[in-house]
């Protein structure tokens, strides 16, 4: 299954891109997700262990398991207001 | 409650509450200063995950009119770049009695700054320019309590 990745602000400064495709097996968690992308090596490995994501656009744990489709953002430390 | 790209007009904002009942109205704004732990600063970019930012900035003026007791409560936030005086946000809240409009519009920009999904790019006098250290969301929403420094 394919599902898309988001990245915002220095994480997207860090790996030059917005968004992402990727391929996962089915069952695959968010932790799994970030492993795959942490294993591509640099800059990807650059990504924390254990990011804050958002799964369709709510904070989601690691653990969660996705769906074909879904949209994980890896949501960098915020710092609004 | 929205994110915008123009200048916020904070008479605008706080003409928007306020009700025969209330005895008080509160307006905060969030400026941007010119300098950063004594760097001088010359702007700041606000970069949002708009599509969450917006239920996001919708879910946190829900929990503070709880706190205020009316739903006179608005909350404006921009995105984009702006300069040194330029407002970030504007919260404007009215209420019968002051202290339940001070509790809501304090809630409202702390819980901004622990949860809703926006970075800024501080520009420096000089040219550079650094993603300010924020503070880590978990995962229902509520903060670690650690702020991370990059």
């Amino acid at each position: 299954m394919s599902v898309q990745a988001l990245f915002f602000a220095a994480y997207r400064d860090l790996l030059g891109t917005r968004a992402l495709s990727v391929e996962l097996p089915e069952g695959a968690t968010v932790a799994d997700l970030v492993a795959t992308l942490r294993g591509r090596g640099a800059p990807y490995s650059a990504l924390p262990v254990e990011p804050a994501v958002a799964v369709n656009r709510a904070y989601a744990l690691l653990s969660e398991t996705l769906q074909a489709g879904d949209e994980v953002a890896f949501i960098p430390p915020v710092a609004g207001g | 409650m929205a994110l915008v790209r123009e200048p916020i007009d904070p008479a605008e904002v706080l003409a928007r509450v306020g009700h025969d009942e209330d005895g008080a109205a509160l307006l905060f704004l969030g400026t941007v200063r010119n300098h950063a732990d004594e760097r001088p600063v010359t702007g700041i970019t606000y970069e949002a995950y708009e599509e969450m930012a917006a239920p996001v900035l919708s879910d946190i003026a829900g929990e503070a009119a709880e706190l205020l007791g009316t739903d006179r409560l608005v909350v404006v936030h921009r995105v984009g770049e702006l300069t040194v005086g330029e407002h970030s946000v504007a919260i404007a809240a009215s209420s019968p009695h002051r202290a339940q409009a001070f509790e809501a519009s304090r809630y409202v920009i702390e819980e901004i700054k622990k949860r809703l999904p926006v970075w800024k790019k501080e520009h420096y006098a000089g040219g550079r320019d650094e993603w300010v250290a924020g503070t880590t969301p978990t995962a229902a929403g509520q903060p670690a309590g650690v702020e991370e420094r990059r």
